[in-house]
């Protein structure tokens, strides 16, 4: 029976080096794509640098929305009410963008402090808000009162 | 006054799932015959009073009855027929109902089984799956009540989410929930085995057919769900590693691994232990996927619940069943002793192989997925775990898993010959390169494309030893067509799944290699060109729909100067809830997908159009398709009919079969 137990010993110890292997891969690949949320303010506060990416929550200042002449191109600003970020997004905004909306973009900061952002989202329903916009809107005391609302009127 | 019947008649399913739970369960802990009579009846009286309870609820929806506060926020009087129906499951309070009907279906099928079980064995099966009834129906009825009324009665309805009109949604989240739900069979199964403290053959050649049919239903729920999102949210993916999607997706990797661990466990009466747990944590999976859906925890297009009353409902209840299961596993598992033998090189071990390496898989995403939520709960800021860490970690576990799975197969139980692998390697692995390498020749494309590369030679590698395995077992028996007709069903289905895995590997290997994107800014008669396509928008004008109005484009694709399709996407405006939705148009073909969208009207009356071009993206839903079906065809394998058959007479021996 020796060889029974060299064989199973074999067997252990492929997967338990299979299983380290996995896990060192995975804790890699995990501390490279962790993707922290900004507010406006803290972007302002300089607490991102440059290149880094992360996302960023606000809403869209009315307004400030402005196409370029590619017509595909779009800057705007973002605001949690006490600091703004400018955004530019290359593509086909979501359906619920809108003026005044609570968005999150996803990108990096360049050498200019112009967000370069690789993907916008508004969530799909009017009346949601992304809860890191509405926690951090709720922050600054600049909650708007239609949030999160069951809409039912008559 | 109808509604207030379909509420009384939750409330009656809800006294039928605690008599069907309590009762024979105290009544199988106590040898009383009475008692564990009443499960089989009372799994059939909550089918009927729940299939009344939704019926009553498609009803209010089918006449506008816009009193019961869920139709009024979910449909609309301009509301086409089948979207009222299917909004049914369009909210919160529906799906739930939806949910608890379908596990009260997946009961009923098991009652109506039940005469082949032994008598104890099944009224714990029934218990157990009363048990969850339990808690589903005390959800519904305590925090999600579908039937509520609301005064004053509005005028007209709120509508359907404009996102969930659309014919995916149709089947979408009942073939969900069909592998979700599906999954209690395998827990209630592998529960009631611990409570009688024996893991036998029964418990195993049961387990089987209602795991994978189980498996099979939520592989098609996640393929409709990657094919909506493909077209409907009209980003253009087919496969982003939302939460939501994980959510889905763990229980489905869990449930693949129950399957093989299960087949060691029938066969060779080893890996008891592990199945059971294995079959506890896919339902509990799928449980946490229904917390992460249901409960608002998530920023996604499902979470439409943001009251955190039902959040705390689900969790306490995953909790109990989680905490629960466990606690008897820890209890009754040590009893079982397996010591079956196994050479490091047999079909033990690859399928050994094949748990850890889905196991990996699974945690990992439970850990990309839980993560960004444990530290947002406990205060320490909001992340998010990006697409990246899923792909760098996900696609190495599986690669080693592909190259096992079209081995396994072909290697021996105990103990597998070495001589086999080198002559595999030779015929199979050796042919599978070359041709690899001659598509990517034929391509045109370098060597900086392995990943291409090693997903083609995987996809050759499986289709070959699947190929190779057929006709070898066909071999002994000549290949005539009553050769082919007596091999087992499930072994077809076995090579079938493999096979979607090799087609989804094709799709998946060419569409993220050679995919093309372009966004542009087109006036009407503008050209666009992308991969030898010319996009051409030829006219944009208004439509209307039965409840919404729309900027219709006319895309007119052609390739040297033959029109291949005309692609009409939208921009549409649904009239009730103001939302804009984009419609995508696409060309369909086992080559290529053509797909337009359309974005913005600029000032100057040209539009912003996103155009793909996807090849060979169809190869992975056919996939998906293929897998689907080898499970329908391992359920109903012949053998596990007789074996139930066999189990009946001969209570609790272990049955071999080759």
């Amino acid at each position: 029976m020796k060889t029974a137990r060299k064989n199973r010993l074999l067997l252990i110890l492929t997967l338990v080096a299979g299983v380290g292997l996995a896990a060192l891969l995975v804790s890699l690949a995990f501390r490279e794509n962790l993707t922290f949320f900004f507010t406006p303010a803290q972007v302002a506060a300089g607490e991102v640098r440059p290149g880094q990416p992360f996302r960023v929550g606000g809403l869209v200042i009315p307004g400030s929305v402005e196409r370029q002449p590619d017509g595909v191109t779009v800057r705007f600003r973002l605001t949690d009410t006490r600091a703004e970020v400018p955004v530019q997004y290359t593509g086909v905004l979501p359906d619920l963008f809108k003026e005044g909306q609570g968005i999150v973009a996803r990108g990096t900061l360049d050498g200019t402090g112009l967000f370069v952002a690789d993907q916008v989202l508004a969530k799909h329903d009017e009346n949601y808000m992304p809860p890191e916009v509405a926690d951090a809107l709720k922050a600054q005391g600049a909650m708007p009162d239609h949030e999160m609302m069951r809409k039912m009127q008559p | 006054m109808i509604v207030e019947w379909g509420h009384f008649a939750l409330v009656v399913a809800f006294v039928l799932a605690l008599a069907q739970s309590v009762l024979p369960l105290w009544g199988a802990a106590r040898n009383r015959t009475d008692w564990m009579a009443v499960a089989v009846p009372a799994a059939w009286g909550q089918g009927l009073f729940l299939a009344l309870a939704y019926g009553v609820l498609t009803y209010a929806f089918v006449v506008h009855d816009f009193s019961v506060l869920y139709v009024a926020q979910n449909s609309n009087s301009t509301l086409p027929l089948i979207y009222r129906i299917t909004g049914v499951w369009g909210g919160h309070e529906g799906s739930i109902l939806l949910w608890a009907l379908i596990l009260s279906g997946w009961t009923v099928a098991v009652a109506a089984g039940a005469r082949s079980l032994p008598t104890v064995y099944a009224a714990r099966v029934i218990g157990v799956m009363g048990l969850i009834s339990v808690g589903f129906l005390a959800f519904t009825l305590l925090t999600s009540n579908p039937f509520e009324r609301v005064f004053p009665v509005p005028a007209d309805g709120a509508d359907l989410n404009p996102l969930l009109q659309d014919p995916g949604m149709v089947i979408h989240p009942p073939m969900l929930y069909m592998g979700y739900v599906g999954f209690s069979v395998a827990f209630a199964l592998a529960v009631a085995a611990l409570l009688g403290g024996r893991l036998d053959a029964t418990w195993a050649r049961w387990s089987r057919p209602w795991t994978t049919a189980a498996w099979m239903f939520l592989t098609v729920g996640i393929a409709l769900g990657s094919h909506w999102a493909y077209y409907e949210l009209g980003w253009g993916g087919w496969w982003f590693w939302d939460p939501v999607e994980n959510a889905s997706f763990m229980p489905w990797l869990t449930g693949t691994a129950l399957i093989h661990s299960l087949a060691v466990t029938e066969k060779r009466d080893g890996f008891k232990a592990w199945s059971v747990l294995l079959a506890l944590t896919t339902f509990s999976l799928s449980l946490l996927g229904t917390f992460l859906v249901r409960s608002g925890v998530l920023t996604s297009v499902h979470a439409f619940a943001t009251d955190p009353g039902r959040g705390l409902f689900i969790l306490s209840f995953l909790t109990l069943v989680v905490g629960g299961s466990l606690v008897l596993y820890a209890w009754r598992a040590p009893r079982v002793r397996a010591t079956i033998r196994f050479a490091p090189l047999s079909r033990e071990s690859l399928l050994l192989a094949n748990n850890v390496l889905l196991m990996v898989a699974a945690a990992a995403v439970l850990l990309g997925t839980l993560y960004p939520l444990a530290v947002d709960a406990l205060g320490l800021g909001k992340l998010s775990v990006g697409p990246p860490y899923f792909n760098t970690v996900f696609v190495p576990l599986m690669l080693p898993l592909v190259v096992l799975m079209g081995l396994g197969p072909l290697v021996a139980w105990r103990q597998g010959k070495a001589a086999d692998l080198t002559r595999l390697a030779g015929r199979v692995g050796l042919p599978a390169l070359i041709v690899a390498a001659a598509c990517l020749a034929m391509l045109g494309l370098g060597w900086q494309r392995y990943v291409l590369g090693v997903s083609l030679w995987l996809a050759c590698w499986t289709l070959g030893l699947s190929g190779y395995g057929i006709a070898q077992r066909l071999g002994r028996r000549g290949y005539a067509l009553q050769a082919w007709r007596q091999l087992p069903r499930g072994f077809y289905g076995m090579h079938l799944a493999h096979a979607g895995i090799a087609l989804f590997m094709i799709g998946a290997g060419v569409v993220s290699t050679l995919e093309a994107e372009r966004v542009v800014r087109l006036a009407p008669g503008e050209t666009t060109e992308l991969a030898g396509y010319s996009f051409r928008l030829d006219s944009v004008y208004p439509v209307t729909g039965p409840n919404y109005t729309a900027d219709e484009a006319l895309i007119v694709v052609s390739r040297q100067g033959r029109e291949l399709a005309r692609l009409r996407p939208q921009k549409r405006l649904y009239t009730v809830r103001q939302q804009m939705m984009t419609q995508t148009a696409f060309d369909a073909g086992m080559t290529r997908d053509l797909f337009a969208a359309l974005g913005d009207r600029l000032p100057d009356g040209a539009w912003s159009v996103r155009v793909h071009y996807k090849p060979m993206v169809r190869w992975i839903w056919l996939g998906t398709a293929l897998m689907a079906l080898g499970g329908l065809l391992a359920v109903t394998d012949r053998r596990y009919r007789l074996g139930a058959a066999r189990a009946r007479i001969g209570a609790s021996t272990p049955v071999q079969t080759a």
